[in-house]
């Protein structure tokens, strides 16, 4: 019986070989890891490890190098569209991506994203938006929710003084060169299948040389937000999904075949 | 031997394509040439100069603050380049777009009303090649074949057909000499 | 091989293009602006990347992404868009990647004008971007050099790993002179060990600037410095003009090389002894041409289009043995043979002082002059 029971086991989960099985410095109950590894998953399973390049951003995003096990470039603070521009034209027939956070794509580096999607460049973005600057300590970030206490907002986003949030897939959704933007969360497994679904077709369109593509993925950063991963996940999704509802902000007609 | 000429005008009167045509013919007669031009930010209507150089020798400064020659296109360039000719050197000037006389006498003065010129045949746009021609016939720098030969080459090609009255105008102009 | 008549800043994008630079990425600013329009034709053409960026910041980091393939690559800008461009200079030269940079130096500080000046010495020269790095500056003072030199640049810094500027400035860019192309060189097919392609059969590859471990940067920083001894050791480039028997020598580089050759040439038919040298790389800076000068030298005179940015490094060079005049125009403004023919014969007919600068001499002279 004992040999039998060894012969039916069967392996339900084990590492992607895109991750490299480092340790990450991410804090506990961060979703940068959960990012990175459905990222990992989909390169898998489209067999493209060998063929992407990927470009690091500045942030807690500064490190993915570590963990994703394939070629990568490292950014200046808030340029990776631009370098991954100078990647892709260099070499169209690879796939490229960046992973950036908040600070990162819509403070210091709007004007490179900005001009990435409206120039169609084919490439991916990944846009991981947890409210703050994680990586110096937790600082008010343009998606800082209004209210929301930050180190740089100490009684809160003031919006009066220190203006409003921006929401990036509604506003990049009007570009002409952007062909998919969505908005999906990391809080619940549901959410994480359809994230994962959504990083799928965000490299999809790349491959079908469809133009620029981005997911902004919503995160938690309990450090920083001062919670529990638990009392984390919930303001995530009673105060942050309201501000920043997820859902498809563009979708290029041609993904529209693509069954996954 | 080097010769250094300066035209100077509005911009959009021909002044830096004259320059150039100068510094084509000399390449076309085996000379060391240069051209360099100087302007204001606008596109249109401000003031323009260039210099030409022509050397039988490698040529080093490529701006002089006395050249050999300057052709004046307008008012403001006379009175800004008048004292800089070379003593003895040559002045060209459109008196058609003037209403005061050369003052200096210690060098040779051209006045030729060549915007009427131009106009006269048939387009005034070749006011430029008119003062050209005035040029070289009174100063012994190239040979207006060579100009004629370069003006074939580098005119523009929408403007080809104008060739043969752009060659009548260098020959209109070249009817003016010195006293 | 034909000559023909080219502007300095086309003859620049063109003998790229035959060097063999498969990416080309800028941003529009005068005087430089005719170097991204003619590749914005020249590239697609033969099915190479051109992108006008969003601004310079845009530009150089698409620069800096293409380095990292390992093909050769380039941007160009003016003086106040180099100064944007100083972040990813400071970037690729810290993950020891080779590029291109062609500054078309115009007048400043801040907006500045759009006429030519070399004011730009001290940034290229002597940093500009943080950290400690240094890059290979080329001045040419001629289209023909302009040519020679961007092709020289592209080996350089596929053979150091290393930043190669060519330095030029308003008027080298504007003038048309008469030049010859090179041939057309085949692209390179082979690539550096650290080139990131994708990691298709080997082990992954990634290229940063960060080393949080200081041992590990004083590490970097030391291999960039082993680099550069060999860069002086091999690549001091300099020329000189009538030096045999020269009792005074002028110095300057580019453009006011140039404009002091006439003025040295004029100063010899006169019967003065006067010879010329003219810095053809200024990093590595050519000390022990200056350093080598005889005891008969009896002045030396300095001419530029900045406050006296090289002269600073001429003099260290000597050791302050040889006494020194220095004279300049600033702010776009271009000096006339004229004016360093008149300094010439003030450095021949007058003792030079050696209890006092250079600079602070003429600039009296300046403001005396009201």
């Amino acid at each position: 019986m004992v040999l039998d029971n060894c012969e039916l086991e069967t392996t339900v989960f084990e590492r992607p070989d895109t991750l490299t099985g480092a340790n990450t410095h991410y804090c506990p109950g961060c979703t940068h890891g959960i990012a990175n590894r459905l990222i990992a998953e989909v390169i898998d399973e489209m067999g493209m490890r060998e063929k992407t390049i990927g470009v690091a951003s500045v942030g807690c995003s500064v490190f993915i190098y570590n963990y994703l096990n394939m070629d990568f470039v490292q950014a200046p603070h808030g340029r990776a569209p631009a370098m991954a521009t100078g990647v892709k034209r260099v070499l169209p027939d690879r796939m490229v991506f960046t992973y950036q956070g908040d600070g990162d794509l819509a403070s210091i580096g709007m004007t490179e994203i900005v001009h990435a999607a409206a120039r169609g460049e084919n490439i991916t973005v990944f846009f991981l938006n947890n409210t703050n600057y994680g990586m110096t300590g937790g600082q008010m970030a343009p998606t800082t929710m209004p209210g929301q206490k930050t180190t740089s907002s100490q009684n809160g986003r003031d919006v009066e003084t220190q203006g409003y949030p921006i929401r990036v897939s509604e506003m990049f959704s009007k570009l002409d060169g952007a062909s998919y933007i969505v908005r999906r969360s990391l809080h619940d497994p549901k959410n994480i299948r359809m994230a994962k679904k959504a990083i799928r077709m965000a490299f999809e369109t790349q491959v079908r040389g469809l133009g620029f593509s981005m997911v902004e993925l919503l995160s938690i950063c309990p450090t920083n937000w001062g919670m529990t991963p638990k009392t984390s996940i919930q303001w995530l999704e009673e105060r942050m999904i309201p501000y920043y509802p997820l859902g498809d902000y563009k979708v290029h007609p041609a993904l529209a075949e693509i069954k996954l | 031997m080097q010769t250094e000429v300066i035209i100077a005008g509005f911009g959009g009167q021909g002044v830096l394509f004259g320059g150039q045509l100068l510094a084509y013919a000399g390449l076309d007669e085996g000379k060391h040439v240069t051209w360099i031009p100087a302007y204001g930010p606008e596109m249109r209507g401000g003031t323009a100069n260039c210099t030409a150089i022509v050397s039988d020798e490698e040529i080093g400064s490529p701006l002089v603050r006395y050249p050999a020659a300057i052709i004046a296109m307008n008012r403001p360039s006379l009175d800004k380049y008048e004292n800089q000719v070379k003593p003895g050197g040559l002045l060209v000037v459109n008196s058609s777009m003037l209403d005061r006389p050369v003052k200096r006498t210690d060098i040779r003065v051209l006045e030729v009303d060549a915007g009427d010129v131009a106009e006269r045949l048939g387009d005034k746009r070749m006011t430029n090649m008119v003062l050209l021609g005035a040029l070289l016939a009174n100063l012994p720098v190239l040979p207006m074949s060579a100009i004629e030969n370069a003006l074939k080459v580098h005119l523009p090609e929408r403007h080809q057909r104008l060739l043969p009255k752009n060659f009548e105008a260098l020959r209109e102009g070249a009817k003016y000499k010195v006293n | 091989m034909s000559r023909e008549l080219m502007k300095g800043n086309e003859a620049v994008a063109e003998a790229a293009v035959r060097a063999g630079v498969v990416s080309y990425f800028g941003y529009p600013i005068t005087p430089q602006t005719e170097l991204l329009e003619y590749m914005s034709r020249r590239m697609p053409e033969l099915g190479r990347a051109f992108v006008q960026a969003e601004s310079e910041l845009g530009a150089i980091n698409m620069v800096y992404g293409a380095a990292c393939t390992g093909h050769r690559t380039m941007t160009s800008s003016s003086s106040p868009g180099v100064s944007l461009m100083l972040e990813g200079v400071s970037y690729i030269a810290g993950t020891e990647l080779p590029m291109v940079l062609v500054n078309v130096m115009r007048g400043g500080p801040g907006l500045g004008n759009i006429a030519p000046a070399q004011s730009d010495y001290n940034q290229m020269v002597h940093g500009g971007g943080h950290g400690d790095y240094r890059c290979i500056v080329l001045a040419p003072c001629s289209v023909q050099e302009s040519i020679d030199l961007t092709v020289l640049a592209f080996d350089l810094a596929d053979k150091y790993r290393s930043i190669v500027v060519l330095l030029t400035d308003g008027s080298i860019g504007q003038m048309m002179e008469a030049c010859e192309l090179p041939p057309m060189q085949p692209l390179k097919t082979k690539f550096a060990d650290w080139a990131v392609q994708g990691a298709e059969g080997r082990e992954r590859r990634f290229l940063t600037s960060i080393n949080l471990d200081p041992a590990a940067q004083e590490e970097m920083n030391y291999r960039l410095l082993k680099r550069w001894v060999e860069v002086e050791a091999n690549e001091v480039r300099y020329q000189e003009y009538f030096m045999e028997d020269a009792e005074y020598v002028v110095t300057g580089f580019g453009s006011s090389a140039r404009i002091a050759l006439s003025a040295v040439r004029a100063a010899r038919a006169e019967g003065i002894k006067v010879g010329l040298i003219r810095p053809i790389t200024l990093s590595p800076f050519p000390k022990q041409v200056y350093a080598n000068l005889s005891d008969k030298v009896k002045g030396m005179l300095v001419v530029e289009m900045n406050a006296g940015q090289m002269l600073e490094d001429v003099m260290a060079a000597n050791r302050y043995r040889i006494p020194t005049e220095f004279f300049a125009r600033l702010g776009g403004v271009v000096p006339f043979p004229d004016e360093v023919l008149e300094e010439i014969h003030r450095m021949v007919e007058t003792p030079i002082p050696t209890d006092s600068h250079p600079r602070d001499r003429w600039f009296a002279r300046v403001m005396a002059k009201g």
